[in-house]
């Protein structure tokens, strides 16, 4: 496996925990580069979970957790900590290389990734490793739950931020529709929902599927403060949630354009790779290419 | 590596060969549409796993894509049902039947002559854990007053399944395995609803199983014989309605049973059991399936955990054996 220079995990937390940016911004792309060559490392040697639509949200993650989180690594029940709910519980590799990046994971768990006993699940499960915000896995269910912790951050009169990471397949759940009514109601200011919209799903093309175009007008339609960005562009992310938190009177939407599979070549919207795990010669391949 | 197992109708098990539940469904439903043009297929952006997209691929028309909108997808079916069309709807069980209430109205109440196939199910999905694991569907569609509830135990059972489904009018539910299983019956089998089969008799235990454990519990019955244990195995496909004669004519027989499933002991095949000697032939009952979650791991740690395997269901069936020895 990689080896990787480690970051201070003191440091990290002084810095998280006052929600100031734990690496320079300039640093980003590379620690972005890290977690993608650890997410076909731990697929690899699981043989098993989703490359496609984890390594789309490399930026995502690691911008938001990197620049714009406040959470203290050592301690994952901290009551004022923002919240991160991955609603597309399928692109955990992403998530988990990300939370032990920051120290919330011990490197070495990561290669247990899918396996009998392993508190890193094929998808994540909260009441095993509690630095994952809920269990999700089952489309459509975080941005309810993300709701339910924006009304108590507003109900305890704390400033904690409630981020929530969809799926574009996983907009076609209804549920997700009636969160989408719901936060606007409460004009939960203090949530923020981000579409990984890599245009791909299980069966196919999300256009050819089950079309959500268009996405952002709709999200607009539902009320809601919308921001359409380049998914694999750290700053335009940073910036966006900058925007989110000036808004104060309805929740914010950062539709995200991604490319599924992003940074390795052969997976690139290629919809094969949205579950499966590559061979040995493709993950040499798909290592040598993101540069690990 | 286990030694053969032979059925009483002379099929024997081979253990290095396991074969595909989901693909010989999928191709029963393709040659089913040859012949059935009211035959409709739904799925809910997993028809690449469920394998109803064999189905897609050859009748494009009487396909129908509904995107990750479970509700939305039942809900359709049941209005192509009322107008004169027989849907197949697809998912993994967990996520179907996870929409239950829609089913319990929409489905059941309306008699709605629709097919729900819930692929994926119990432990033995393997490495994508809890969520994915459709591991109390059978509890819930057998609640309902008249949902017919099915679970093949190999391809052939699943196939024939299949067909007799497309007959059948009224709502059903099948689960079936993501994993490839054992095989247990030979080509010329015929699925029947409400009839239990008896694949091989023995005199001191009864093992009722369903699903992929069927293929284990003949393995394990073969092992339990070495060590003087003669054991009658049941495959019980039709869960409901279930066979309660049957499994009362070899209680009375065996004295013991013991019900194998990969699926929560509470509410499946375990508990149908249970209802059906209280009311007709009381004997002691072990049920094994799942007590807790399920979780990450291969199959075969899966099965190991949760004693599904021919070791466990082996080592459960002498401690049920023992435990009866010793209150007697
Ligand atoms: C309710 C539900 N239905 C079906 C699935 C199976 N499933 C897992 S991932 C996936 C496709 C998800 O597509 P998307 O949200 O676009 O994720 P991405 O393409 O980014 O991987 C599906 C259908 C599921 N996990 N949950």
């Amino acid at each position: 496996m990689a080896e990787r220079n480690p970051l201070d995990i003191e440091e990290v937390k002084q810095r998280a925990r006052k929600r100031e940016p734990v690496i320079p911004m300039e640093q980003v792309p590379d620690a972005v580069r890290a977690i993608r060559c650890d997410i076909i490392e731990m697929i690899a040697k699981a043989q098993s979970g989703h490359p496609g639509g984890s390594l789309s949200l490399a930026e995502i993650l690691v911008t938001i957790f990197s620049q714009k989180m406040r959470f203290d690594p050592s301690n994952p029940e901290w009551e004022d900590r923002d919240r991160l709910i991955l609603s597309k519980g399928h692109g955990v590799p992403a998530l988990y290389a990300t939370l032990s990046w920051l120290g919330a994971i011990p490197r070495e768990e990561l290669w247990t990734l899918r396996q009998a006993g392993s508190r890193l699940q094929g998808h994540p499960a909260r009441a095993l490793l509690p630095v994952v915000e809920a269990s999700t896995g089952s489309l459509g269910q975080g941005l309810s739950i993300a709701v339910g912790m924006a009304l108590a951050g507003r109900l305890d009169h704390k400033d904690y931020h409630v981020f929530c990471v969809l799926g574009d397949g996983e907009i076609q759940e209804g549920q997700v529709w009636e969160a989408a009514m719901a936060a606007p109601k409460w004009k939960l200011s203090n949530l923020t929902a981000i579409l990984d919209y890599n245009k791909g799903q299980l069966d196919g093309f999300v256009r050819d599927i089950m079309d959500i175009e268009s996405a952002a007008a709709k999200w607009r339609a539902f009320n809601w403060h919308v921001i359409e960005v380049d998914g694999h562009d750290p700053t335009a992310i940073a910036a966006a949630v900058d925007d989110a938190k000036t808004v104060t009177d309805r929740p914010t939407m950062i539709v995200a354009h991604t490319v599924k599979g992003k940074g390795v070549s052969f997976m690139e919207n290629d919809m094969s790779w949205h579950g499966k795990a590559p061979n040995e010669e493709q993950t040499k391949a798909a290592l040598a290419e993101l540069g690990c | 590596m286990s030694s053969a197992a032979q059925t009483t109708n002379g099929m024997a098990i081979v253990p290095e060969q396991k074969f595909s539940m989901r693909g010989a469904y999928g191709k029963a439903l393709v040659e089913l549409g040859k012949t059935h043009p009211e035959l409709v297929v739904l799925d809910a952006d997993l028809s690449s796993s469920t394998k109803s997209g064999l189905f897609g691929k050859e009748f494009p028309d009487r396909f129908f894509q509904m995107g990750i909108a479970e509700s939305n997808m039942i809900g359709t079916a049941v209005g192509l049902a009322s107008s004169g069309k027989k849907p197949f709807l697809h998912s993994f069980a967990c996520f179907v039947v996870g929409r239950f209430e829609v089913i319990k109205l929409a489905v059941a109440y309306n008699e709605s002559n629709v097919a729900i196939t819930g692929t994926h199910v119990g432990v033995g999905i393997g490495e994508d854990g809890y969520s994915q694991m459709g591991t109390e569907d059978l509890g819930m569609m057998r609640a309902l007053p008249n949902v017919i509830c099915l679970q093949p135990a190999d391809d052939v059972e699943a196939r024939s399944a299949a067909e007799f489904l497309m007959d059948y009018e009224g709502p059903s539910y099948m689960r079936i395995t993501r994993q490839n299983v054992y095989r247990v019956h030979d080509e010329n089998y015929r699925f029947e609803l409400g009839r239990g089969e008896v694949l091989r008799s023995g005199t001191d235990l009864t093992l009722v199983a369903s699903g992929a454990p069927v293929g284990y519990s003949l393995l394990a019955a073969e092992r339990l014989s070495g060590l003087g244990i003669s054991v009658e195995v049941i495959n019980m496909a039709s869960i409901r309605p279930l066979d309660g004669e049957l499994i009362a004519e070899s209680a009375r027989k065996t004295g013991a049973v013991m019900t194998v499933e990969d699926h929560s002991v509470r509410g499946g095949l375990g508990s149908a059991v249970c209802e059906e000697l209280a009311e007709r032939y009381p004997v002691p009952v072990m049920r094994t399936g799942l007590r807790e979650f399920g979780g990450s791991g291969t199959e075969a740690d899966n099965y190991r955990i949760h004693k599904l395997d021919v070791d466990g269901i082996t080592d459960n069936a002498r401690s049920f054996l023992e435990v009866i020895r010793n209150k007697a």
